[in-house]
């Protein structure tokens, strides 16, 4: 099948006056329907136009580089298929983060977010012997967040960071949920500090773009709104295993 | 003129041996820079499955000698025996470290660590399948990388992300740094250092069908072959049996670990034939043949080159009664320890792994070979270990070698901490001592000449015409199966490719400013000569042994071949146009040591 893509580019060194971004349409022959977006954006950038600028490494979902906004949505370009976008496909930069060449963005405020949650196991205690011991039932409490790969898709599909980038961003509250019910950890009461403030969890609104948006299947919506539970009761303890209905209450 | 940095310590690639390395060499008071052409938290050490092993018998009895034998004899008795010695015993207390910087491994019963069986890792010298694998569900690189990046902040690395590393700098016989392309502007940044480690991974992109990144160039390896550092045993390179078909992206093991089996066309358990003992958990090359040989008889699925893999409790519980063993395994289990490998299949093959099999076929995976080192990182030139002043590696770019022929499953995340610690303690020390030789004269100026050369080319031919050639002629004549006419075939068609890379060449993107266009081109030149080179150490190898077959010399040759290949590049300069040959030396004996002490690790004949 014909397949087109619409292309939002940016050239950072186009003469002064036509520095803006634009739209351009690309058209691929004899593409397959499981045909991965991402290979199909390197057919264009090796076949037609290598000047057609992205982030990619795996390929396959794990390493976070290739982010976008394919049709409106955040996805990563190498779990779309061609067969779920349709004759016509809109690719933009993922929104919220300064656009640096076509769709690649500036990702050094989304890391210094992640850097402010003190994203890091703390525990000053003598270490063992061997391993610190933790049962299956603590272990399950953070395994959610502990498959987030910084893609990024959360944080830049949320009203409320595109709003304020000063807001810490969802992506950095799910890794600091990673350490705060991780019962091994000691850091909780300096990050709960740290997310209780005015730019942490509370400008989070419960839009729920960021849950969809995961390409991991996380559920971001509600990690935040067990760290926001965790700051109302001042700390952690006991707050998954009540459940999410006393969550989305609590935090409105 | 270049930007110049200076420290005492470069660590290039940021993945789990990387960053390892970076993390021992600041806590032992060196000033360290992390160079990498990634983020961080994008490398390939993320993808890394099934496991880490490690002897901690925390399910049954284990011994890191147990470990170490079936390294060795995983690695068909080519793998530096001292080597393999410090891999397994080093193995637990770096798998206990990665518990105490918080890496969240799941747990047995009683709260320990989980381990789970994994491809030729045997109790008591290969008698039975030992649950050795230490895993974070089937993200257990995923989690290593995070856990080591997230130290690496605790201890304020120093990170230069998004450069790419183009060009070693030697002077007086010594490394004294690398020149880096910072991606995002197109300059060229000068690092002058006391001791750089290179710890680049792979060249999985040099085939068609790969588990690895795009970003798997071999640049790393490249970069110092290009400057007079031999590469060593570059034929051994490994075909990993279960990548999803066409795409090449990894199953795990640990599927077969949990009790997965391999089906023929005819619904045959097929590995029943090559491996009677430990069947589907035989070694990979072990496995990847087999499947060759099932397709080459026409049992492939459909008669397509491809068979399944099957991890369906039906199948699975099947099995597992006929062994006689009380553990059965239900749908919930598999979508709990393998979540990953399900989103794989159902995303790309619209496969449900625990009500159907997945179609696989082998995937281009590891490279044993790399740049030769002792068992703290340094880098040897020669048969007789001359170490390289200033020079390290580490991870799958380095060849310790305690892979020797074929590497084991859950080895190479052993082999990231344990080598990329042993070499950052090393440089610690060694630049408290050391003094800054100087820089050369213009140390950029040869690279800088070879991206404008690039930059402004003017040729027909687009750099992805040339890889897709030069990756279908590598997975077709130095693949799992090889033989000389086949072998002369690829470096002849290699060289014709390395000509027009030379003379024709054209690219759009004339820019500075993020020009993937060019870094692409520059990486293509990395994998011709990695291509070429490994073509060439294949054709010089007369034997068959681990994951080099050859059709042509069938055996295993102990007499004449338990040595490793040394190639060496006799270009005049990096850049220098035309084809030259490289010298190709076979006199690095391969350190039995432990064989010395215990026959049981005298050389014989592989069987599972």
């Amino acid at each position: 099948m014909d397949l087109t893509f619409r292309i939002r580019r940016f050239n950072p060194e186009a003469p002064e006056g036509k520095r803006k971004p634009y739209w351009q349409e690309f058209t691929l022959q004899n593409v397959d329907e499981t045909d991965r977006v991402l290979e199909l954006l390197h057919r264009i950038k090796w076949e037609q136009d290598g000047t057609l600028t992205l982030r990619r490494a795996c390929a396959h979902g794990i390493c976070g580089s290739d982010a976008m906004r394919i049709n409106g949505v955040n996805k990563l370009a190498c779990k779309v298929l061609a067969k779920e976008v349709g004759a016509k496909v809109q690719i933009e930069p993922i929104l919220g983060l300064p656009v640096l060449k076509d769709l690649v963005v500036d990702m050094e405020p989304f890391f210094a977010h992640y850097r402010s949650v003190m994203p890091y196991f703390i525990n000053n205690s003598a270490e063992p012997a061997r391993e610190r011991f933790q049962t299956q039932h603590d272990r399950e409490l953070y395994d959610d967040t502990t498959k987030c790969i910084l893609c990024a898709c959360c944080t830049t599909s949320c009203p409320s960071y595109w709003a304020n980038g000063d807001y810490v961003g969802p992506a950095a509250i799910v890794q600091a949920h990673r350490f705060i019910f991780d019962t091994r950890d000691e850091g909780a009461k300096e990050r709960l500090d740290v997310l209780a403030d005015p730019d942490g969890v509370w400008r989070c609104r419960t839009v729920y773009n960021c849950t969809p948006a995961c390409p991991r299947g996380i559920q971001v919506t509600r990690a935040i709104g067990e760290v926001k539970l965790a700051i109302m009761r001042g700390s952690p303890e006991g707050i998954i295993k009540e459940g999410v209905g006393e969550i989305a209450t609590s935090s409105g | 003129m270049a930007k110049v940095h200076q420290f005492d310590a470069l660590v290039i690639g940021a993945g789990g041996a990387g960053l390892m390395a970076a993390l021992y060499a600041t806590k032992g008071g060196a000033n360290v820079a992390v160079i990498s052409k990634l983020y961080p938290t994008r490398s390939h050490t993320g993808t890394a499955q099934g496991g880490i092993g490690a002897a901690l018998g925390n399910l049954e009895e284990d011994r890191p000698l147990w470990h170490a034998y079936d390294t060795v004899k995983g690695g068909d008795y080519l793998a530096d025996q001292n080597a393999a010695m410090v891999l397994a015993s080093e193995a637990v207390e770096a798998v206990i470290e990665l518990e105490h910087m918080g890496l969240p491994f799941d747990r047995t019963d009683d709260g320990k660590i989980s381990q789970r069986r994994f491809g030729g890792h045997t109790s008591n010298f290969g008698e039975k399948p030992v649950r050795r694998a230490c895993h974070a569900a089937d993200r257990t690189g995923h989690m290593i990388l995070q856990t080591l990046y997230q130290q690496c902040i605790k201890h304020n690395v120093t990170f230069f992300d998004e450069f790419q590393v183009v060009d070693t700098i030697m002077n007086q016989g010594a490394c004294v740094g690398v020149v880096a392309l910072q991606m995002g502007t197109g300059e060229m940044h000068v690092f002058h250092s006391k001791a750089t480690l290179f710890a680049t991974g792979g060249w999985g992109r040099v085939w068609s069908v790969t588990s690895n990144a795009h970003s798997l160039t071999g640049d790393g390896a490249a970069a110092v072959y290009r400057r007079g550092v031999p590469l060593q045993d570059l034929e051994f390179y490994q075909f990993h049996p279960t990548g999803i078909y066409k795409m090449g992206i990894l199953i795990t093991e640990g599927v077969r670990g949990e009790g997965g089996v391999l089906i023929n066309g005819r619904g045959e358990r097929f590995m029943e034939k090559y491996a009677p003992r430990i069947k589907d958990l035989a070694s990979r090359d072990v496995v990847s043949r087999a499947i060759y040989l099932e397709l080459r008889e026409g049992n492939g699925i459909k008669g397509k080159d491809y068979v399944y893999l099957d991890v369906t409790p039906n199948t699975v519980n099947k099995y597992l009664a006929e062994a006689g063993e009380t553990r059965r395994i239900t749908e919930s289990d598999v979508e709990k320890k393998l979540p990953d490998i399900l989103d794989f299949c159902r995303v790309y093959l619209g496969v449900d792994p625990v009500k159907q099999p997945m179609p696989i076929q082998p995937t281009a995976h590891y490279a044993m070979g790399g740049i030769p080192t002792n068992i703290d990182g340094q880098v040897v030139t020669d048969a007789n270990w001359t170490v390289l002043p200033g020079m390290y590696a580490a991870g799958e770019v380095a060849c310790v070698s305690c892979h020797g022929a074929n590497r084991l499953g859950t080895n190479s995340l052993v082999d990231l901490v344990v080598f990329g610690r042993r070499g950052g303690k090393h440089m610690a020390e060694y630049v408290k001592h050391a003094d800054f030789i100087p820089l050369p004269a213009n140390p950029a100026g040869e690279v800088e000449a070879e991206m404008s050369r690039i930059r402004n080319s003017s040729g027909k031919t687009k750099p992805y015409e040339l890889r897709q050639a030069m990756q279908k002629t590598m997975m077709e004549k130095v693949g799992v199966f090889r033989e000389a006419k086949g072998i002369e075939a690829a470096i002849e068609e290699v060289r014709e490719m390395k000509m027009r890379y030379q003379n024709d060449l054209v690219i759009d993107d004339k820019g500075s400013k993020w020009n993937t266009d060019l870094l692409e081109a520059w990486e293509l030149g990395c994998l011709l000569d990695l291509a070429e080179i490994t073509a060439i150490s294949a054709l010089n190898r007369k034997e068959s042994r681990g994951a080099h077959s050859r059709e042509d010399f069938k055996e295993r040759d102990d007499v004449n071949w338990q040595v490793h290949t040394l190639i060496k590049n006799c270009a005049p300069a990096p850049y220098a146009k035309g084809i030259y040959d490289p010298e190709v030396n076979v006199d690095k004996k391969v350190d039995m040591s432990l064989a010395a002490e215990d026959e049981k690790f005298v050389p014989k004949v592989r069987a599972y």
